[in-house]
């Protein structure tokens, strides 16, 4: 016997009906939450099968959403590297300017379904929050945001867009104020509203089944990506890369290519100022197992099990934790997870912006980063897609304190 | 027989209920915490619910987050509590002590020696709000087999298709939330609470306690003249909060005026005598 995992069959038919992905994942949430999350799963595994439901979804996302977003061939920025051939995802081009609203779109739907008639989300820079304002407006439900105090105030034009659009923003001021802290308080709205209340949750995180029902959603990234390189190359590409928070962008990138062997994928962590100054948001490079907000993962933490707080430039990744199947795709090795620190994401930012015309958003500058350091030693014909996830309207801000410009 | 079933035992003869105080363990601090939990059983605590801190206590209200946030600056950890119960247990064999938090720092610790040591410390029970039925497998059999009853918490949105689940393998006391919602927020109406209780005890033979929203001695006495058990915590620990100095730190006025409203509470819970219990 062996203590090593063994190597699955396949990488796509996780997480089991208990929603384990290895040992990480599940549900670890308080009792009162149990049936709910168990109602959520029956609608879900209803919903998924159902081809109206698919067809309600391909609508929206098609004529609502502007999918399918282009792949698009980086001409400068490859003859820049002088290596890999790199493409950009450009699901910055979405409707709210994020792959945010993929997974959103299809959580109210399912929330319509259930005939819930309140809608809860948490955000921390703010795309999640008006990714679900947006579809709440779209349809006619209220939605109330909760998010940390500290971003309220260092993402106020994101705060606006979601007031503008109807929702009401609950800055959270407990615990430390960040993104964790508006995750605990919408699990405690969502405890006292168990009846009428659907709560959105933004990444591929939390317990089961939202893991997977957010990949699912986020899978059309993939999907289309495939059929697009296709389309331009004739196989499949050799590299993907994309930025982790908690990772649903990259779960939708890699899911569909998981067991196709010969692709290598990517994930990019935020290293903030560095993983050995401590102040990162890391959570594989520099964080340990342990069990927080519904679900087993990676997370930052001291010896005690108490959560730490991240740091990231980018408020999208900044989050102690990560989604428990990117954490099994670690451990099993089919997965690659690299840090990039704020300073390479900020360089990175201004190359891909003065290069291709693109601002990126802080999150995918951290996966233009890691291009950054490995297409100039690729060969020519090595294809490599990175997700560029959201464009960079919203750090503008963000960026021109980082650099000393003063607006 | 467990110290918990001997003093639920004990308290049926006398026909009444037990009063259950929660406290957070190091909140404020160590010292302090310390002098209120030797002081718990005089001032009228059957059993004693101390609360492991966590930083992210997702179903706890301000009150008991802001306690817990006192008690990390305090110095709690999972070790200091342990040694808090051993220094307890060493003046107190009788009174129950029931840990109650979240599962991560019992993880971190390690499930295993976690539950030798909580043992050894003389821990009874346990509740881990964020481990249900379906994934604590790696803690429960464990604290069993070490003598320590594994105590689950039943909802208002537990429905009679699932208390089964939530009770097999339940032990001790069934903990009975009776709002659905965090703590310290809202109380349950009397009728609700009689309702839940007869139905709990429908499906097992276990007492069953109750608590959140529990904050006055009459609403004590009247959750105590149909539960086997009245839990406070948030009002307990507000109480204390009102005792501390501006910098948060413990005052002469603290361990008297907590234990002053311990008495209280426990004289609320027995008032409500039940004659000869079911």
């Amino acid at each position: 016997m062996t203590t090593q995992p063994a190597i699955p069959n396949s990488f796509r038919s996780g997480p089991d009906e208990r929603g384990h992905f290895g040992m990480f994942g599940g549900r670890f949430v308080a009792e009162t939450l149990m049936p709910l999350i168990l109602s959520v799963e029956q609608a879900w595994e209803a919903a998924r099968i159902d081809p109206a439901f698919r067809e309600e979804l391909d609508y929206w996302l098609k004529d609502y959403v502007g999918r399918p977003s282009p792949l698009y061939l980086a001409g400068r920025l490859t003859a820049h590297h002088g290596g890999a051939k790199i493409y950009f995802k450009r699901d910055e081009l979405n409707h709210t300017g994020a792959h945010k609203i993929n997974n959103t779109m299809g959580q109210i739907l399912l929330a319509r379904r259930m005939g819930k008639t309140r809608i809860i989300a948490e955000t921390g820079a703010g795309q999640h929050g008006v990714a679900t304002a947006t579809v709440c407006a779209l349809f006619g439900l209220p939605c109330i945001v909760y998010m940390g105090a500290t971003d309220v105030e260092r993402q106020a034009p994101n705060v606006f867009r979601m007031k503008l659009l109807g929702a009401e923003v609950r800055p959270v001021t407990s615990g430390t104020a960040t993104l964790k802290d508006a995750m605990n308080e919408a699990l405690r709205d969502w405890v006292a509203h168990v009846d009428d209340t659907f709560y959105i949750i933004g990444t591929a995180a939390g317990p089961h089944p939202y893991p997977q029902m957010v990949r699912e959603f986020q899978c059309v990234i993939g999907n289309e990506v495939r059929e697009q390189i296709m389309a331009a190359e004739g196989r499949l590409p050799d590299t993907l890369v994309a930025c982790i928070g908690g990772g649903s962008n990259a779960i939708g990138l890699f899911h569909p290519f998981l067991d196709d062997p010969a692709v290598m994928m990517i994930g990019v962590e935020a290293a903030g100022h560095g993983i050995a100054t401590g102040r990162h948001a890391a959570a594989m490079t520099g964080g340990r197992p342990g069990v927080l907000h519904g679900n087993r993962t990676y997370l930052l933490q001291d010896e005690d099990g108490q959560i730490q707080d991240a740091h990231s430039i980018s408020a999208g990744l900044d989050y102690p934790g990560v989604g428990p199947e990117h954490a099994w795709l670690h451990d099993s090795g089919r997965v690659s997870y690299v840090p990039i620190t704020d300073d390479e994401a900020l360089a990175s930012f201004q190359q891909c912006t003065r290069l291709e015309g693109i601002i990126p958003a802080l999150e995918p500058a951290h996966a233009l980063a890691h291009v950054a350091k490995i297409a100039p030693d690729l060969p020519k014909d090595h294809i490599l897609v990175m997700n560029m996830c959201g464009r960079g309207d919203k750090d503008v801000f963000t960026v021109a304190k980082a650099l000393g410009v003063a607006l | 027989m467990s110290r918990i079933e001997r003093r639920f035992a004990a308290l049926r003869a006398e026909g009444r209920a037990a009063f259950v105080p929660f406290i957070m363990a190091a909140d404020p601090d160590l010292a302090t915490c310390e002098a209120i939990l030797a002081g718990l059983p005089a001032a009228g605590a059957d059993l004693i619910e101390l609360g492991v801190m966590f930083s992210d206590p997702m179903a706890d209200g301000p009150a008991i987050q802001a306690a817990g946030l006192r008690a990390r600056s305090g110095g709690a950890s999972v070790r200091h509590t342990l040694a808090m119960v051993r220094r307890f247990r060493a003046a107190d064999s009788d009174t129950p002590i029931v840990l109650m938090g979240y599962y991560n720092p019992l993880y971190i610790y390690g499930c295993a020696a976690f539950v030798k040591d909580a043992a050894a410390a003389g821990v009874d029970g346990l509740i881990v709000v964020d481990l249900p039925p379906e994934e604590d497998a790696e803690l429960a059999p464990f604290a069993r087999a070490a003598g320590i009853d594994f105590v689950r918490l039943a909802t208002p949105t537990t429905d009679d298709a699932r208390l089964p689940v939530v009770l097999g393998g339940a032990s001790g006391f069934v903990y009975y939330v009776a709002i659905a919602g965090i703590t310290g927020t809202r109380s349950a109406s009397s009728y609700a609470v009689i309702q839940a209780v007869t139905r709990i005890k429908r499906h097992t033979n276990l007492p069953v306690a109750v608590g959140f929203g529990i904050r006055t001695a009459a609403q004590a006495e009247a959750v105590a003249a149909v539960a086997d058990a009245a839990v406070v915590g948030s009002a307990l620990v507000q109480k204390l909060a009102e005792t501390l100095d501006s910098a948060g730190h413990a005052t002469a006025r603290t361990v008297p005026e907590v234990l002053a409203f311990v008495r209280d509470l426990a004289t609320g819970v027995q008032r409500a005598r039940r004659g000869k219990a079911a």
